[in-house]
């Protein structure tokens, strides 16, 4: 398996890689909205690392991870409802949505 | 660790790719709905039945639609004419690989120290039900607490402001 011995390995892996890919998308993107996006996909990737770790470390029976996974996406909704919210309100007082545009923080 | 694994995994990532390099703002949500699935897929496949459906169902039940309708809001539906990179992307890119490469070099590292495969954990639901109103009984409160919170912090920030009630 081209040097992952453990399936662990191969989880964490992919996890790295769509947390790379959503910090990429919030730091490159213009759009607020598509920066959000960008950071949820960061919190999804640390969601599939509690749970993979869950899954394969030494007490599952404990729960620890998955606890983490289910109250991390609760709080990643509540975060999405006040961004997007944020996010609306800007784009009523600059009828942008584009960061570059967005330069002062006087409402 | 069979094709399945592959599979979710390379639909996870094209949909979080194309999140990252489509134009149009509603093709990187449904494309960001597609990376949600294929998480939910992974969760599945690790035996967490619970964690899996609660992904389904915030994720592309709510976060989702909530998204979409931000963007039909803020008219951000067409194709915008201009560039749709910040003019620092290449920073971005950067910073962004250095964060992956590192991430990288730590698993691969560590891969010959982390646990080989076991046993599917025997974790039915009502253990989950008992654990949440239990032992998780103060966290599942703040949490209630938050959301409500956030709901209503929402609504309030998201509201039309009255002309000259600033």
């Amino acid at each position: 398996m081209n040097g992952i011995a453990s399936p662990l390995a191969a989880y964490l892996m992919v996890a790295a890689l769509l947390f790379a890919i959503g910090l990429a998308g919030a730091l490159t993107r213009r759009n607020a909205i598509l920066v959000l996006i960008g950071i949820e996909l960061m919190l999804n990737a640390a969601n599939l690392n509690f749970i993979a770790f869950w899954r394969y470390g030494p007490h599952p029976e404990a729960l620890t991870g998955m606890m983490f996974a289910i109250f991390s996406i609760a709080v990643a909704a509540a975060e999405a409802a006040v961004g997007l919210g944020l996010i609306i309100s800007i784009y009523r007082h600059t009828q942008t949505t584009d960061l570059d545009q967005i330069k002062g923080m006087k409402g | 660790m069979g094709v399945l694994f592959y599979l979710i995994a390379a639909l996870t990532l094209a949909g979080g790719l194309a999140v990252l390099l489509l134009k149009n703002t509603v093709h990187c949500a449904l494309a960001v709905t597609v990376a949600f699935a294929g998480l939910a897929l992974f969760f599945l496949q690790l035996d967490a039945q619970f964690a899996g459906f609660a992904q389904i169902l915030v994720y592309i039940g709510a976060v989702a639609i909530l998204v979409v309708f931000a963007i039909l809001v803020t008219r951000g539906s067409t194709t915008p004419v201009g560039q749709v990179f910040s003019e620092s992307w290449l920073v971005g890119v950067a910073i962004a690989a250095g964060v992956f490469a590192l991430f990288g070099w730590a698993v691969l590292e560590s891969g010959r120290a982390l646990p080989h495969e076991s046993a599917a954990p025997a974790v039915t639901v009502r253990d989950i039900g008992n654990a949440l109103v239990g032992r998780y009984v103060l966290p599942l409160e703040i949490v209630a607490l938050l959301l409500t919170a956030a709901t209503i912090g929402a609504v309030i920030v998201a509201m039309h402001e009255k002309e000259g009630s600033k």
